[in-house]
């Protein structure tokens, strides 16, 4: 019993760690540039196929098995630079326009992304192979865990910690905090706005990206995974709040857990529970657990 | 004047499309016809109320599924049953979801259609016994008018009879939408748009009129989700997921919002077009028709409407 329910916590959480990770670029550039970013699912993936490829060729070329995880995270880190392109070439455009506009935008980039993605690697599954197990199981309590998985839980947790400490230690994060809360006084005090959302949008893309490369030896890269991940992630945000990392946190572990408690006790409930979450924090509190003040009509 | 007399040559060309059309194209013209109804609605939501719905698959699901059970589950094989009952249905639904959604607006509006959506769509994907999961549910060839028109080839049956008759219900939807935009109702609803605290000053309830026209824009999605599943034969999940929703805003604003005509123009090309890409291009069509609409976002937010009414600002 200990076993299982021991299992079924650390699957969930090892969910919950890639979520935090896709959920937190999403709100930073939320909180900053008010836009939903409907790609971040799409990012997710595209880090997941370039992680699966890294991999791959690193063992192609005769690395050893023990380090993969080196090329998978820089795969992982280095393709999101595709979001310093994107939001100059497209994103820039639309900052002075509805929100109706920055949304469908973004919806632009996931049907792009999507078909990047197939053109580029193909529509069957690719996985890393035997990789995930090659740093061994541990047993918690009469549960099999594989070390993978405690080291994505870990690596989140730092992120998680490095995000905090950014932005609350450093300049730069004062910064993003000063543009989130009054972008015209931001930029009124001397801030290039410009070269800040460039780097924030940037930062959104990688949290995708490596989340996307961290998740991939546990499972393969199929190109449906981004559009899936994206309603998820979105679940996070509005549970948590949206624009705020400590609400990304949270929600990540509320939906990660839940997910996998009603898959193991009552499959069909899995994602609806979820949205039922949402739709109910939405209507009751719509700022979410940690959110600032939505605005009502 | 002018305009009443190209909307007539526009209503006859659809009408003469069967007989000069090969069959390819008379049966993509369904689809458009059955879209035209459901944007009609949504637009009175989105271009003339300013909410924009990112869960009104959910509505066109709750059409199809409609016609799916009454024609394979309970033998109800009438076209005008499954209609009135998909519209019943589809306002019995969207009662309490509007109720709560348009309390908020802009992007809190979008969220909370988009977890309605997605709400229904888990549902009929996951309650695999009631609804056939992913496998979906089979859409029996409705009757028209009592004639059950069993004994005539499928293509027959759908450019024929069928093609006439969802031109009917798309024209009265239209001329029906006409009426409600032009009249006081419609008025209201753009005052709420443009400025919604001077609407509640003026003594409009903005909570109220935002419900009704979600209503009647459920509605209206609800009847063309019920003209969208017969040609298919079969309703899937598919048609409630997210991006199914994107996709009508998608065309929405590719014909233009502000404009009556426009979504109906936007379902047209988006129809035609993907259609072609997929078979010029079938791996790359989503990037191409990705890259159209961040054109369209970026450079004509007016949509087609919008670029024609630029070239000549008075002519309707």
């Amino acid at each position: 019993m200990t076993q299982h329910v021991v299992s079924v916590l650390m699957s969930g959480i090892f969910h919950a760690s890639i979520l935090f990770l896709v959920s937190a670029g999403l709100q930073v550039v939320f909180g900053v540039q008010k836009i939903f970013n409907l790609a971040c699912g799409s990012f997710y993936a595209l880090g997941a196929y370039v992680g699966v490829s890294a991999v791959q060729a690193y063992a192609a070329a005769g690395g050893p098995a023990a380090f993969f995880i080196v090329p998978l995270v820089l795969g992982g880190l280095l393709v999101g630079i595709v979001g310093v392109v994107i939001e100059r070439g497209l994103l820039r455009f639309v900052y002075d326009r509805d929100e109706t506009f920055q949304l469908l935008l973004t919806f632009a980039l996931v049907l792009m992304l999507e078909d990047v993605i197939r053109l580029t690697w193909g529509t069957s599954p690719l996985s890393t192979g035997g990789m995930y197990l090659v740093y061994g199981q541990v047993r918690i309590l009469g549960a099999a865990v594989p070390v993978y998985n405690l080291i994505v839980i870990a690596a989140s947790l730092v992120i998680a910690g490095g995000i905090g400490a950014l932005l609350t230690r450093t300049a730069f994060g004062r910064i993003i905090r000063a543009a989130a809360d009054n972008r015209e006084m931001a930029a009124a005090l001397g801030v290039d706005m410009r070269w800040l959302y460039a780097q924030v949008f940037t930062l959104g893309t990688v949290l995708g990206t490596i989340g996307g490369a961290l998740v991939i030896p546990a499972t393969a890269a199929m190109s449906e995974m981004g559009i899936e991940l994206i309603v998820e992630a979105f679940a996070v945000v509005v549970i948590g709040g949206l624009g705020s990392m400590r609400g990304a946190l949270v929600g990540a572990l509320v939906v990660g857990l839940l997910r996998a408690v009603a898959i193991s006790v009552y499959p069909e409930l899995e994602m609806l529970l979820i949205y039922l979450i949402v739709i109910a924090v939405l209507v009751l509190r719509p700022r979410g657990l940690f959110g600032a003040a939505a605005t009502a009509a | 004047m002018k305009g009443r007399l190209g909307l007539a040559v526009a209503v006859a060309a659809v009408a003469a499309v069967p007989y000069v059309a090969p069959t390819y194209h008379v049966l993509l013209m369904l689809p458009f016809m059955a879209y035209g109804v459901v944007l009609l609605g949504l637009n009175l939501l989105f271009g003339y109320t300013g909410l924009v719905s990112f869960g009104h698959a959910l509505f066109i699901g709750i059409g199809a599924y409609t016609g799916a059970f009454l024609t394979s589950r309970f033998g109800v094989r009438s076209l005008e049953v499954i209609v009135l009952t998909a519209a019943v249905l589809g306002a019995v639904v969207a009662a309490p979801v509007a109720l709560l959604c348009v309390r908020y607006v802009k992007i809190y509006f979008g969220m909370l259609t988009l977890a309605f959506g997605m709400l229904f769509y888990t549902f009929v994907l996951k309650f695999y016994r009631l609804t056939g999961g992913d496998e979906g549910t089979p859409y029996l060839r409705p009757s028209l008018l009592g004639f059950g028109l069993n004994d005539i080839p499928k293509t027959d049956y759908l450019t024929g009879p069928y093609y006439y008759y969802s031109l009917v219900v798309l024209v009265v939807a239209a001329a029906v939408m006409w009426r409600v935009v032009h009249s006081p109702f419609g008025l209201c609803l753009k005052t709420i748009r443009d400025n919604p605290a001077k609407a509640e000053s003026l003594g409009i309830g903005v909570g109220r009129y935002r419900w009704y026209a979600f209503m009647i824009s459920a509605v209206y999605a609800a009847v063309g989700g019920a003209l969208l599943g017969a040609p298919i034969g079969n309703v899937d999940p598919t048609l409630a997921y997210w991006t199914h929703s994107g996709n009508i805003v998608f065309m929405t604003l590719l014909g233009g919002f502000a404009s009556f005509f426009g979504p109906i123009l936007g379902a047209f090309v988006f129809i035609y077009l993907e259609d072609f890409l997929k078979s010029l291009a079938p791996s790359s069509w989503r990037l191409i028709f990705g890259a159209l609409l961040a054109a369209t976002v970026i450079f004509a937010p007016g949509g087609l409407m919008g670029l024609v009414g630029r070239a000549r600002p008075r002519s309707t």
